[in-house]
């Protein structure tokens, strides 16, 4: 599984699983970006066979819906765009 | 899926998006009022239609299947009850007149399509029961599971006439 990897302030590991075609999910990264922080994101949508498996028990782990974005901050996660949150989370 | 499709065209987004805001208005519907934010959703729309072969919701994730999708099929099976509780869809291109007018704030709106395991066991039909029919129908009852329309004849209609979807996502209500 390849995860992008956006270089920044180092705050732990930082990981955002999205969807290539959601709106959120863009959402957040670019607020990633704008925070500056360092993390890694996988597009899930656009994996295939064992990749796309692994990245979606993976995503399991953290949110048993299975939704998009989940973005998972050392042992925390933080299920769609709340800004507030992540904020909190890395400010 | 298919992979080998190119980009939509901003022509190709501009004519969705004026048809989907024309279909929603006479369906007393509304879509969001951001029209780039609208566009982007447009464009997922466009680029899942290519990938998967039916328009899929940008904001989850589809199976390649469109039976285990339909309830995915934008508009969704969720949208209703999502425009009532958080006055948007869960992706937010649909929103409630209160939310349109300003009234009322957009939040984060939490999944609400079941997981899969308990999605399997039940392919969008609530399977109705003939039991509580008073009398003997002379024809059967369909029930549009995007918008709950509901009609009397043979069988479904090829494309519902409020929210457009296919007959495909009709079920025999009675």
């Amino acid at each position: 599984m390849n995860f992008e990897h956006v270089a920044g302030e180092e705050k732990g590991k930082i990981t955002l699983y999205a969807l290539s075609t959601c709106i959120w999910c863009k959402r957040t990264r670019e607020l990633l970006m704008a925070l500056g922080v360092s993390f890694d994101y996988i597009y899930v949508d656009l994996l295939k066979g064992e990749d796309r498996s692994k990245a979606i028990e993976q995503v399991k782990h953290y949110n048993p819906s299975t939704s998009f974005p989940t973005l998972v901050i050392g042992d925390k996660s933080i299920v769609g765009f709340r800004e507030k949150e992540i904020r909190e989370a890395l400010g | 899926m298919n992979e080998n499709f190119g980009e939509p065209t901003d022509s190709e987004v501009d004519e969705l998006y004026a048809r989907l805001d024309r279909e929603a208005k006479q369906g007393g519907y509304f879509l969001n009022r951001e029209a780039e934010f609208v566009k982007g959703l447009v464009r997922g729309l466009l680029i899942n239609e290519r990938r998967y072969g039916y328009r899929a919701c940008p904001c989850r994730l589809a199976a390649d299947d469109k039976q285990q999708d339909l309830d995915i099929i934008c508009p969704c099976y969720y949208r209703d009850a999502d425009l009532s509780e958080f006055g948007a869809c869960y992706c937010a291109l649909y929103v409630s007149a209160a939310v349109l007018k300003g009234e009322k704030e957009l939040s984060c709106i939490p999944e609400r399509r079941p997981p899969f395991e308990s999605r399997a066991a039940k392919p969008g039909s609530s399977g109705a029961s003939l039991d509580a029919v008073p009398a003997k129908l002379s024809v059967p009852v369909w029930r549009c599971l995007v918008c709950g329309y509901l009609c009397g004849r043979e069988g479904p209609p090829e494309v519902c006439p409020i929210c457009k979807a296919g007959r495909e996502r009709f079920e025999r209500f009675i």
